[in-house]
């Protein structure tokens, strides 16, 4: 049962909601309380703006159990400009066009339902910043 | 068709009266301080369609639909719409009194779409949120409640958003054209306003042209009736009133944009209400994203405020399937221009495009069983 798991961590697979230490302003994600940088307590809400860089990436063909209507599909470490590296699933690209320091911008999708008549979790990932005219 | 055949008598009232239009306008001055597009990034042609079903001889109503990825629905949808609204909007969400999705393609048939979108914003837990349902004009009734709220002074902003990604059957006239995406709009304050709501109007029968029954996987929709005694009847009607009301003339406007089910209706509901092609081309998408539903007027609308200017006049009526129509008239302030750009143009989406064939598009929208 993943109800109660997927929904205390809403605010942050939503909208990338992470922490400000308070101490050296160190930007943190996913949330911990506290500062991996100066091991002080780091509590303060912070909501990144959701930019990065792809840092690596794989792709996926063999998708653990949930997962398996998606695949294949592109998982990458993307290094957001405020500084912390996140895991995410990629979006919105094909796994061929993917490469190493491509720009990528956050988005809320469905990360998976459960089976089609369970509730449905919702979270953050990234795809290529959408280009503007 | 006769005044009395859409005036009915109550039961035991005699003869009925003449009823006049009625338009609507709040006792604040209110206006849409934000606004917001989305689009998806698949795009299936038309020509796919008829390949598949009749032999690639059909008569094609657009070009091609949007079509939404695997990871896609109405609700990660109006998410990125409302940001968008709000990226332009710039106001402290803590100030967003009511947030309503309308739309016949949410997620869930019980738990609302919007409380995820108001989460996701940041907009909770003091607000109204709720979902709307009229069939392709729910987002534009949303629209109306926002208005009366902040209009009422009951809040300082509502956030009205219009969003579908449309069922059809397979092998349906609706294949072709239904498509997905929408817009979201934040109504506040005139004196904050990108584009003032100077009057709106609603003109609502009951005409059964086009439903879905609960459980129903696919829409049904009454042969030829869809046309005269549905769509061009309501458009034409709430849009001639509400230029009436305020003695306005097509002239007057240097925008139109209808519910676009197609590329011909608005076109012909348009040219009756006397505008021009000129007119109606900027908020025309549907030969290029196909019909939106909940969403295909009022994502036209954030097309055209893309290119309006200060001063510009934009008429904007609605439709929805049962049957109504809201009308909205608009005049873009100069703010406009300095907020523009803090989101992407709906034309940016537009461009954003991967092309489909027939066999993705069924998996894509679950038409397969496994």
């Amino acid at each position: 049962m993943d109800i109660p798991r997927n929904w205390r961590l809403r605010t942050q697979r939503y909208a990338l909601v992470g922490e400000e230490c308070d101490h050296c302003h160190s930007k943190i994600f996913p949330p911990r309380d506290i500062c991996p940088d100066c091991g002080l307590e780091a509590k303060a809400h912070y909501a990144f703006s959701g930019k990065g860089e792809i840092y690596s990436f794989t792709v996926v063909h063999d998708p653990p159990t949930g997962y398996e209507d998606q695949a294949p599909y592109a998982i990458a470490l993307v290094k957001l400009e405020e500084g912390p590296i996140v895991t995410a699933q990629l979006t919105d690209v094909d796994s061929a066009q993917v490469a190493i320091g491509m720009p990528v911008e956050m988005v809320t999708r469905k990360l998976r339902a459960e089976g089609e008549e369970g509730v449905i979790h919702y979270g953050y990932k990234f795809r290529p910043t959408l280009a503007r005219a | 068709m006769t005044e009395r055949e859409h005036r009915p008598a109550t039961p035991g009232q005699g003869k009925a009266a003449p009823r006049p239009a009625r338009i609507m306008r709040p006792t604040r001055a209110v206006g849409l301080v934000g606004y917001g597009a989305y689009v998806p990034r698949l795009r299936l042609p038309a020509k796919e369609v008829a390949r598949v079903w009749s032999e690639g001889a059909a008569l094609l109503p657009i070009r091609e639909k949007s079509v939404p990825g695997l990871d896609e629905d109405v609700i990660t949808m109006s998410i990125e719409a409302t940001r968008n609204a709000l990226a332009r909007a710039q106001i402290p969400v803590e100030e967003i009194g009511a947030l309503w999705v309308g739309s016949e393609s949410h997620p869930y048939a019980v738990k609302p779409t919007s409380t995820v979108v108001a989460e996701a914003i940041g907009a909770v837990p003091h607000l109204l949120a709720a979902d709307w349902e009229f069939a392709c004009k729910a987002g534009s009734e949303a629209l109306q409640a926002a208005i009366g709220m902040v209009g009422a002074g009951m809040m300082r902003y509502a956030v009205a958003v219009g969003m579908d990604t449309a069922q059809a059957r397979p092998g349906d006239a609706l294949e072709y054209t239904a498509g997905a995406g929408g817009a979201a709009f934040i109504v506040g304050p005139q004196e904050e306003a990108l584009a003032e709501i100077e009057a709106s109007l609603s003109f609502v029968t009951d005409t059964p042209d086009f439903w879905r029954r609960p459980g129903a996987k696919y829409p049904q929709h009454g042969q030829r009736f869809t046309g005269e005694p549905a769509y061009f009847r309501h458009v034409t009607t709430a849009g001639q009133e509400l230029m009436q009301a305020l003695g306005r003339t097509p002239a007057d406007y240097r925008f139109i944009v209808l519910h676009q089910p197609n590329t011909k209706f608005p076109q012909r509901a348009a040219e009756l209400l006397g505008f021009s092609p000129e007119q109606t081309r900027a908020g025309l998408l549907v030969p290029e994203i196909g019909n939106t539903y909940a969403g295909a007027a009022l994502i036209g609308l954030t097309a055209i405020l893309d290119e309006a200017e200060a001063g510009d006049r934009v008429l904007l009526v609605s439709f929805g399937s049962g049957a109504g129509s809201d009308a909205f008239s608009l005049q873009v302030t100069p703010r406009m221009a300095e907020r523009r750009a803090a989101a992407p143009r709906t034309r940016d989406y537009i461009t954003r495009r991967k092309e489909i064939d027939y066999g993705v598009y069924v998996r894509t929208r679950g038409k397969l069983s496994m």
